[in-house]
C-alpha cells in the first residue's frame, strides 16, 4: 500500500511537470489555433538561456549571491522569450493567417528546427546545470501511518508548488485583467473579437510571450532536475498525450490530463512494465490518451466538435 | 508556343481519360523516365547514387504513400515512420525465416504487414479528427519504436534491434552495386507511382477526396466513411511499408529501429506538405527538396565560411544546418502554402499562353 501510494504520488508530481509543458500548447492553441510543436524547443531554448545567463552574470557583473544571479537570469531569459514571441508573430504567424492546420503545424516544426539550432549556437550544446537551490534530499511522510513512511522528493514537491502557483497566477491573469479578457475573447471567436477592436496581432504576441514564460518555468524545473541538454526538447512529445487527453482548448484539461498521464505512466511502468520488458512509459501514455479519445473525441474538457454540412 | 493542346482531338473516352491528356506532357514524362533509366546511369557516379538518387527514390515512394493518406484522404498522420519500420522488419523476418524467399515477395510481405498495422492504427480515425488524430497516430510511432527495440522475436534476438541483410537478388540478377540498386528502386517507384496515380483518379480516390473535403457531407451522399478512411490507411501504409522495406534492404543494408524514428515521420510529412498536398507529382518534388537540401547545406556552409575567412566547427555547421533548414521550411510555407506542385501547375498554365498571352 505504501509503495502504491508512493508510486501514485511520484506520478502526480511527474504529471504536474507534464501539465506545465502542456499548458504552453493549450494557451497558444486557444488563442491562435496553432498547434505549437515548437513548445518543446521553446522549453529547451528558455532553459539554455536561463542556465547560461546564470553562469555568465557572476562573471560579467561580479554578483556573488546565487539567488540574485538566478533572478536576473530568469528576467533576462524572460526577455529573450519575449523577443522570440515577437519575432515568431512578426515573421511567421502574420503571414500564415487562415492557412490549414497541417500547414501551421509544419511551420511550427520549422520554428522548432530553427530554435534548436539557434539555441545551441548561441548558448552552446553541452549539458548545463540550473541550480536554483532546490533541496535534493528526500523526506519521509506519513511515518505514523505506514511502516517506513512514504518517500517523497522534496524537489518534486517544490516543483509541483511552483507549477500550482503558476497556474493560479495564469487563471487570475485570464479572469481578472483586461488583457486576459481580450485573450479569452480571441480564443472564443477570432472574427468577433477583431470586430470589437481587439488587435489580433498584439494578442498573439502576448500569448506566445505567456507561453514562453510558461516554457521558461517548465525548462527551469526540468533543467534543475535533469540538467539542461538537447533531450529537453523531446519533452514536448511527452506532453502531447496530455493535451489530447485533456482537450486542446482547455486549461484545466491540461492540468488534469497531466496528472492522469503522470499517474498512468508511473503505475504502468511499475506494475505492467516487468511483464513486457519495461520502457513502456512513453507509448503507454499515448495508448491511454487514445482510449479516452475513443469515448470523447474532443478530449475530456475540449469544446464539443459540431459538424455542419 | 510549344505547350498547347490545340489540334489534339479526343475521339474516344479512353483518350479523354488518360493521365497526361496533353501530348507534350506525355512525351516529356516518357523522356524523363527514359533519361532516368538510361541517361542517369551513364552520367552519375557512385556517390551520387548512394547519397542522393537511391534515398530520393525510396523516400519519394514513401511520400507518395503519405500523400494518399494526408493529401488525398485528409487524415494527418505522424506514424509514417512506424509503418516504414513495420515494413522493414516484416520483410526482414519473412526474408530470413523462410528459406529461399525471393526479395520481391519479401518486400511485398513487408507492405502487407504494414497494411495490417496501418488499418489497426487507422481505427481511431473513425472517431477522432484533425490534430487529435495526428497525435493519436504518434501512438503507432512510439509503440513500434518500443516493440522493435524490446521484443526480440522481431529482430531474431539481436540486441538493440539492429539487423542486416545481404545477398539480394531479383530474378537471379544481383542487387548489390549502387547502379543495380538504383535501377531496382526506380522500377518499383515508377510502378507504384503509376498505380497510385490511377488509384486516386478512380472511384475510390474520389471517395477519399470527398472525405477530405467534408466527411459529414460525404457520408450524407452515401460514401462509407469507415471504408474510405480505412482503405486510405491500408493503401498508404502498404506503399509506405514497401518503401520502408526498401530503405532497410536496399539503402541501409543494416539498420536499427532508430532509422525509423519519429523524425522520419516528420520528414515524410514535410515532403508531402512542401511538395504539395494531394498531388503525386508533389511527392517527388518534396522528396527531392528534403533529400537534397541537407546535402547542399552541408557542402555550402563550410565553403561560405572559408570565403568569409571563418573556420566553422562541425558542431556549428550542424547547428547552422538546423537553422537554415527550419528557416527555409517556414519561408517556403509562407511563399507557397500549397507546395511546389502548385508552383509547377502555375508554371504550366503560364507556359500554355507563352509567348502570346492574348
Amino acid at each position: 500500500m505504501a509503495f502504491f501510494l508512493e508510486t501514485l504520488l511520484n506520478g502526480l508530481m511527474a504529471g504536474m511537470l507534464y501539465s506545465l509543458v502542456a499548458l504552453g500548447f493549450v494557451l497558444i492553441f486557444k488563442a491562435s489555433g496553432v498547434f505549437n510543436f515548437a513548445q518543446g524547443a521553446m522549453v529547451l531554448f528558455a532553459a539554455l538561456a536561463m542556465a547560461r545567463f546564470a553562469e555568465w552574470i557572476p562573471q560579467w557583473t561580479g554578483i556573488e549571491s546565487r539567488w540574485l544571479a538566478n533572478t536576473v537570469a530568469f528576467v533576462l531569459a524572460g526577455a529573450v522569450m519575449f523577443v522570440v514571441a515577437w519575432l515568431v508573430e512578426r515573421l511567421v504567424l502574420r503571414h500564415l493567417v487562415n492557412q490549414e492546420a497541417a500547414t501551421l503545424l509544419m511551420a511550427t516544426l520549422g520554428i522548432t528546427y530553427f530554435m534548436e539550432g539557434l539555441g545551441q549556437t548561441l548558448f552552446g550544446s553541452d549539458i548545463y546545470k540550473i541550480d536554483i537551490g532546490m533541496p535534493k534530499e528526500p523526506i519521509f511522510a506519513f511515518e505514523s501511518v505506514f511502516e517506513g513512511g512514504i518517500l517523497i522528493n522534496q524537489e518534486d514537491l517544490i516543483a509541483a508548488a511552483i507549477a500550482a502557483v503558476l497556474v493560479a497566477g495564469l487563471s487570475v491573469f485570464f479572469q481578472k485583467t483586461a488583457t486576459g479578457r481580450a485573450l479569452r475573447a480571441v480564443a472564443d471567436d477570432h472574427q468577433a473579437a477583431q470586430s470589437i477592436g481587439i488587435p489580433l496581432n498584439r494578442i498573439w504576441v502576448i500569448v506566445w510571450c505567456v507561453a514562453g514564460v510558461v516554457a521558461l518555468v517548465a525548462g527551469m524545473i526540468w533543467g534543475s532536475k535533469l540538467g539542461v541538454q538537447f533531450s529537453l526538447a523531446t519533452v514536448a512529445l511527452r506532453a502531447l498525450p496530455v493535451i489530447i487527453l485533456g482537450g486542446l482548448t482547455s486549461v484545466p484539461g491540461a492540468i488534469i490530463g497531466g496528472l492522469i498521464i503522470g499517474v498512468g505512466e508511473k503505475l504502468s511502468e511499475v506494475y505492467l512494465g516487468p511483464f513486457v520488458g519495461g520502457g513502456i512509459e512513453i507509448w503507454f501514455a499515448y495508448m491511454l490518451a487514445l482510449v479516452f479519445l475513443l469515448f470523447r473525441p474532443q478530449g475530456l474538457f475540449g469544446e464539443k466538435i459540431i459538424d455542419r454540412v | 508556343m510549344f505547350y498547347r493542346e490545340n489540334g489534339q482531338f479526343k475521339t474516344t473516352y479512353a483518350a479523354d481519360q488518360q493521365i497526361f491528356a496533353i501530348a507534350q506532357d506525355r512525351w516529356a514524362i516518357l523522356a524523363l523516365i527514359a533519361f532516368a533509366f538510361i541517361g542517369v546511369p551513364m552520367l552519375a557516379d557512385e556517390y551520387l547514387f548512394r547519397a542522393i538518387f537511391i534515398p530520393f527514390l525510396i523516400l519519394a515512394l514513401a511520400a507518395v504513400g503519405v500523400n494518399i493518406l494526408v493529401g488525398y484522404c485528409g487524415q494527418i498522420s505522424l506514424g509514417s515512420g512506424a509503418f516504414m519500420a513495420v515494413g522493414a522488419y516484416a520483410a526482414y523476418n519473412t526474408f530470413v525465416r523462410i528459406e529461399g524467399m525471393p526479395l520481391l515477395l519479401a518486400l511485398l510481405s513487408g507492405g502487407f504487414f504494414a497494411t495490417l498495422v496501418g488499418i489497426f492504427f487507422g481505427i481511431p480515425s473513425l472517431r477522432v479528427k484533425g490534430l487529435y488524430l495526428a497525435v493519436a497516430t504518434l501512438a503507432a510511432q512510439f509503440f513500434c519504436d518500443w516493440a522493435f527495440l524490446r521484443i526480440g522475436w522481431f529482430t531474431h534476438g539481436n540486441p538493440s534491434g539492429s539487423v542486416s541483410v545481404s545477398n539480394l537478388q531479383v530474378f537471379g540478377l544481383p542487387v548489390e552495386s549502387p547502379l543495380q540498386k538504383y535501377l531496382f528502386c526506380l522500377a518499383l517507384l515508377v510502378l507504384f507511382a503509376l498505380l497510385a496515380k490511377n488509384l486516386v483518379r478512380s472511384a475510390i480516390g474520389r471517395e477519399w477526396m470527398a472525405i477530405r473535403d467534408m466527411d459529414v457531407a460525404a457520408a450524407v451522399i452515401g460514401i462509407r466513411p469507415m471504408y474510405a478512411k480505412l482503405s486510405a490507411f491500408a493503401v498508404s501504409s502498404f506503399i509506405i511499408g514497401v518503401a520502408g522495406a526498401l530503405w532497410g534492404f536496399v539503402h541501409l543494408g543494416a539498420w536499427e529501429p532508430a532509422a525509423f524514428s519519429v523524425d522520419r515521420s516528420f520528414q515524410l510529412l514535410f515532403m508531402v506538405i512542401i511538395g504539395g498536398l494531394g498531388s503525386i507529382m508533389g511527392s517527388f518534388f518534396g522528396a527531392a527538396f528534403i533529400v537534397v537540401l541537407p546535402i547542399v547545406l552541408n557542402q555550402l556552409l563550410p565553403a561560405l565560411g572559408s570565403l568569409v575567412g571563418v573556420e566553422i566547427s562541425t558542431a556549428a555547421i550542424s547547428h547552422t544546418e538546423f537553422m537554415v533548414f527550419g528557416a527555409l521550411i517556414v519561408w517556403f510555407l509562407i511563399v507557397e502554402p500549397h507546395g511546389l506542385a502548385k508552383l509547377w501547375s502555375i508554371g504550366k498554365q503560364k507556359l500554355r499562353l507563352w509567348p502570346f498571352p492574348h
